[in-house]
């Protein structure tokens, strides 16, 4: 038996009357502190564990230009700009910033998912129907390798002069640069940039964040 | 009255099988670990809805902390000679005096840079705990060029040439944009314009139309 003989006073006799019989040990082995710290180790992996593995998001950007002429125009009617402010604020204006800044607004960053929506639609609306161009956007994506669906085609069509600018300030936060770039795969916006935002925006700015937003 | 014997049932519960779920469970969790290198400053990433996962080698990762800090680091476990090569052409370039064993002890130790090239070798003269200890104050880059990464970028994409290289940039959610913008431009510099950012998944939400577009091409038959 996997006990030590402590030594009695009878230790001599092997056998005789009045051995003692050896005791049945019972095979349970108490396993409580086998299983606390098996519920340790399981808190402390559980803890220390990230299974989700990062991933990563493209961004393009395009090449510095000074001169005017290599300058994308973007047209009028696709235009929505978005200015990205501190504390979770944003202003936007559509097509071109009016003189009297009338079309300058401010929302919260949370609501500009609604206005890239309502852009895109009212763009879409405008959309006169064009099979030729769904069959290029098809056959130019084959020649690139990478195939595009019919309705993915339809709605890079359907979007048309749709262009999103990105100008974030100097004091916005990039978790809201790259979660309105992400905005951009969301509605799947085809055609965004990201730009420096201009002295006069940035003035707009700096004398609407005097009046609490919203006013 | 004969009183009711209500049999006394043990209290006693078999706790075999919940032990050996648990036990299970710890199998997986220590399987699944990875732990993760120490890095040279936490870093919590924005979310988005990109699948794309994160490569692991041949790229070039450039971090940016909450306080703007700025780090450069070479994941290059494969040919970890591609990062004696960077510092070697740095040492040249810059005149920074450092000796061979300095650049093995780079090349070995040296996960993330982020100091400027002048206090490399004071760094790299310290022992492998104080290393550990010392915060870095992050490369310069606040000028017209991209200050000092400029020149990481640079010696990295050379010796990085033939290779399908990926340039991440890792932010953190409230670093500023404008160090964001300077690390775009110091990339710019070099002729790069495309970069991955790296980024916690989370789902599409519903109702929009990248969603849609989810569901319709999951839907399509195929031809």
């Amino acid at each position: 038996m996997a006990s030590l003989d402590t030594g009695g006073g009878d230790s001599g006799h092997k056998k005789g009357p009045g051995v003692k019989k050896a005791k049945k040990m019972s095979t349970r082995i108490d396993m409580t502190p086998m299983v606390d710290l098996g519920f340790l180790l399981i808190t402390f992996f559980i803890f220390t564990t990230t299974l989700s593995s990062p991933s990563t998001m493209d961004l393009f950007m395009p090449k510095d230009t000074d001169k005017d002429e290599d300058q994308n125009k973007a047209k009028q009617s696709g235009a929505l700009t978005i200015l990205l402010a501190k504390d979770n604020t944003a202003y936007y204006y559509e097509g071109e910033l009016a003189p009297d800044a009338s079309n300058f607004k401010s929302v919260k960053f949370s609501e500009l998912r609604q206005i890239i929506i309502n852009k895109k639609k009212d763009v879409i609306s405008r959309y006169v129907n064009d099979p030729k161009c769904v069959e290029t956007k098809l056959t130019e994506s084959k020649a690139r390798g990478r195939e595009k669906t019919r309705v993915e085609a339809e709605d890079e069509c359907k979007q048309g002069d749709m262009v999103v600018v990105i100008k974030p300030n100097k004091e916005s936060t990039y978790k809201n640069t790259v979660d309105i770039l992400d905005e951009m795969t969301i509605n799947n916006i085809k055609r965004f940039a990201l730009v420096n935002i201009s002295p006069v925006e940035q003035e707009l700015i700096a004398r609407t964040e005097g009046v609490p937003v919203g006013q | 009255m004969p009183s009711v014997k209500i049999p006394k049932k043990s209290t006693d519960v078999d706790m075999t099988p919940f032990v050996d779920v648990a036990f299970l469970i710890l199998t997986f969790f220590i399987m699944a670990t990875k732990f993760k290198p120490a890095e040279a400053a936490e870093i919590t990433t924005p979310n988005s809805v990109s699948t794309e996962l994160l490569p692991d080698n041949d790229a070039v990762l450039v971090s940016v902390d909450s306080a703007g800090r700025v780090f450069f680091e070479m994941l290059v476990q494969a040919s970890p000679q591609l990062k004696y090569d960077v510092i070697s052409n740095m040492n040249t370039t810059r005149n920074l005096g450092l000796t061979q064993e300095e650049m093995i002890k780079f090349r070995n130790k040296v996960s993330a840079v982020g100091m400027p090239i002048a206090q490399l070798k004071s760094y790299l003269a310290l022992g492998d705990e104080e290393m550990k200890r010392v915060t870095m104050p992050g490369i310069p880059v606040n000028d017209s060029l991209g200050g000092e990464l400029y020149f990481w970028i640079r010696d990295a994409v050379s010796v990085m040439a033939g290779k399908k290289t990926n340039y991440l940039i890792k932010g953190d959610n409230n670093t500023k944009y404008p160090v964001f913008d300077q690390v775009l431009n110091a990339f710019k510099k070099n002729d790069i314009y495309k970069f991955n950012l790296v980024t916690t998944p989370e789902g599409v939400p519903s109702g929009t139309d990248r969603d849609r577009l989810n569901k319709a091409i999951l839907g399509e038959p195929k031809k």
